[in-house]
């Protein structure tokens, strides 16, 4: 079954009077528990595509379907719900929010939602459980390693249960130690969570841990082939 | 509630900027309740004067006595209830020669029925009638000299030459706060006993049966001492303490414009500030809109966050004048009652949070606006 549908997908940019088209009548589905990797050079439009299934962005044209709703027709404050209810952010940057603890980044999405404090902190503590972070919970992200960083943003992005985990290299900053379990950790959450998780990377490696890898060349799809195991 | 700790979280991100922020808003304040406290103390000093009470003085000029006939001739007046008088003394403490307070020589049989906001009691409104060399002294000149009932304190005079020495007995307490307590009053026979110049009055201060004839009971006894060597000219005691105020030019108007402009430089700093905090921040809020933080409360997150570091400054300031004037005991004269009165901490804390608003609203609105890829992209 289709989670994602993608139907005559375009998007161009605009700087001065000049059109860049990014994306080009892109059609794609992706299903429902699928790991997806997305490749393809600098520039190819995959960073575009996953902000555009995140609804950070907006296209130009075509339909963006992601768990039933056509997004590319919400307004600003239907998609910034839209994101806190389906959508899981990974950012290769991890992008915590250096001020809070561990705990408090991975809390932030459910401030969003009208869990009770108790609910919360269950939520919390079994997402960095999941993680394998429970004892760092009082720990800001200096204090933690690269890898760890990371590992925070996954709690965060799987803690109020989200339809989809967008990824953006996510293992692109890290060494290959704490690149392989990122992946490991993005794998099991595919696995034994059923979550569907669509990745952009540029590392062939981290591909092969998907079910499919779609490539993007100058904003069209030019190559789909399946390898990880379901 | 849930989001406070994020707003207390990023006011710590800086502990440097956020403190200097807090200062420079509670300097802001300071001065604006500083300021503020100077048109109050003012307006207490007339503001504390009663409608039934009228005081008599020479035409000319205050400087000029008149004589002690007139009491009698006032009692006398219809429309008059009842009459005292007393004369400015102008002394200085030797111990203390830059300091303020005010000594009046007073008629003590007839004082205290006059003035009833000095609260005495019974035996020391007896101990002070029956002893010439006697003074009574408010709370505040007390705590300022820690002098206390039975202490003798020498004032030297500057309009009655020598060294004058009285026995505290009594010490009143103020029937409300804008009552000044900075005075001493002693007995007039005392003063008339070593002045040279005996039976000069220096103003009489009449009380009216009906306050509503005070216009009409003034011009009467004007009339009565016109074409005297004498001649005299009466008002109310509101428009005679004006006639202090209104000797220091408009003040009030401005101290009020310095304090708007005041509380204006402070503000653009804190804008300033505000702005620079936000745009450090762009990546970050891209993060919480990403997450789903929609446009209108990260508007209000970024608000809160300049109102409480404004509130902070404000209650800081306000809370700071309140203790430092209250312990330094300042003011004198016309700022007798230097006091930061409780609607000038509300008002205070108001412009605060006025001020952490108008100083949040431009990075906020700017929060609120941010394109969520293109700040991902560009922080």
């Amino acid at each position: 079954m289709s989670l994602v549908q993608i139907q005559n997908l375009c998007k161009v940019y605009h700087r001065d009077k000049l059109e860049i088209p990014v994306l080009d009548q892109l059609n794609m589905e992706i299903d429902q528990g699928e790991f997806l990797a997305l490749m393809g050079p600098s520039g190819s439009g995959k960073s575009t595509l996953l902000n555009l299934l995140g609804g950070i962005d907006k296209p130009t044209s075509g339909r963006l379907v992601v768990a039933g709703k056509d997004i590319a027709t919400l307004g600003g404050g239907g998609l910034a719900r839209w994101r806190a209810e389906h959508i899981g952010f990974i950012f290769q940057l991890y992008n915590l929010i250096p001020v809070l603890t561990a705990y408090q980044n991975v809390e932030l999405p459910l401030l969003l939602t009208p869990l009770k404090s108790r609910a919360r902190r269950e939520h919390v503590l079994a997402a960095l459980q999941l993680v394998g972070l429970a004892d760092r919970i009082k720990h800001y992200p200096r204090q933690l390693s690269g890898g760890q960083e990371q590992r925070v943003a996954i709690a965060r992005a799987i803690v109020s249960d989200p339809t989809l985990i967008l990824a953006d290299e996510p293992t692109g900053d890290l060494d290959a130690a704490s690149a392989a379990e990122i992946l490991t950790l993005l794998q099991r959450l595919n696995q034994e969570h059923g979550k569907t998780v669509i990745m952009v990377t540029h590392d062939p490696h981290a591909a092969e841990r998907a079910h499919r890898v779609v490539h993007l060349d100058k904003g069209a799809l030019s190559e789909t082939r399946a390898t990880g195991a379901r | 509630m849930k989001y406070l700790r994020l707003v207390f979280s990023n006011m710590r991100r800086s502990k440097l900027r956020t403190t200097l922020t807090v200062l420079s808003t509670a300097l802001a304040l300071f001065l604006f309740s500083m300021l503020r406290t100077i048109v109050t103390s003012l307006d207490a000093s007339v503001d504390v004067t009663d409608a039934a009470r009228v005081v008599v003085r020479r035409s000319t000029s205050l400087i000029f006595p008149l004589p002690l006939s007139y009491f009698d001739r006032l009692r006398q007046m219809d429309g008059i209830t009842a009459v005292t008088y007393m004369n400015w003394f102008g002394g200085v403490n030797p111990a203390d020669e830059r300091g303020w307070s005010s000594q009046f020589a007073v008629d003590a049989s007839t004082f205290f029925e006059m003035y009833p906001e000095y609260l005495l009691t019974p035996e020391e409104v007896a101990a002070f009638q029956q002893e010439r060399t006697s003074c009574i002294i408010g709370e505040r000149l007390a705590k300022q000299y820690k002098w206390k009932v039975g202490d003798n304190v020498t004032y030297r005079g500057t309009i009655y030459p020598g060294d004058w020495t009285f026995t505290v007995r009594g010490i009143f307490r103020p029937k409300s706060p804008d009552v000044d307590t900075n005075v001493l009053y002693f007995q007039w026979k005392y003063l008339d006993e070593r002045s040279e110049r005996k039976g000069n009055v220096g103003v009489y201060i009449v009380r009216l049966a009906d306050p509503n004839e005070a216009a009409a009971t003034s011009a009467a006894v004007d009339q009565v001492f016109a074409n005297s060597a004498f001649e005299t000219r009466t008002e109310t005691e509101k428009a005679f303490q004006l006639g202090f105020v209104t000797m220091m030019g408009n003040v009030k108007q401005g101290v009020r414009i310095i304090s708007i402009f005041v509380l204006a430089g402070f503000m653009l700093v804190a804008i300033n500030t505000m702005i620079m905090a936000a745009r450090e921040r762009i990546r970050e809020i891209a993060v919480l809109k990403t997450l789903g933080f929609p446009d209108d409360l990260i508007l209000k997150l970024v608000l809160a966050e300049s109102t409480c570091i404004a509130l902070l400054g404000g209650f800081a300031g306000c809370i700071g004048a309140k203790l430092v004037f209250k312990l330094m005991s300042f003011g004198g004269g016309v700022f007798a009652n230097f006091i930061v009165k409780p609607q000038t901490l509300v008002i205070g804390l108001v412009i605060a949070a006025l001020m952490g608003l108008v100083s949040g609203i431009v990075p906020a609105i700017s929060a609120a606006r941010l394109r969520v890829v293109d700040a991902l992209r560009s922080a």
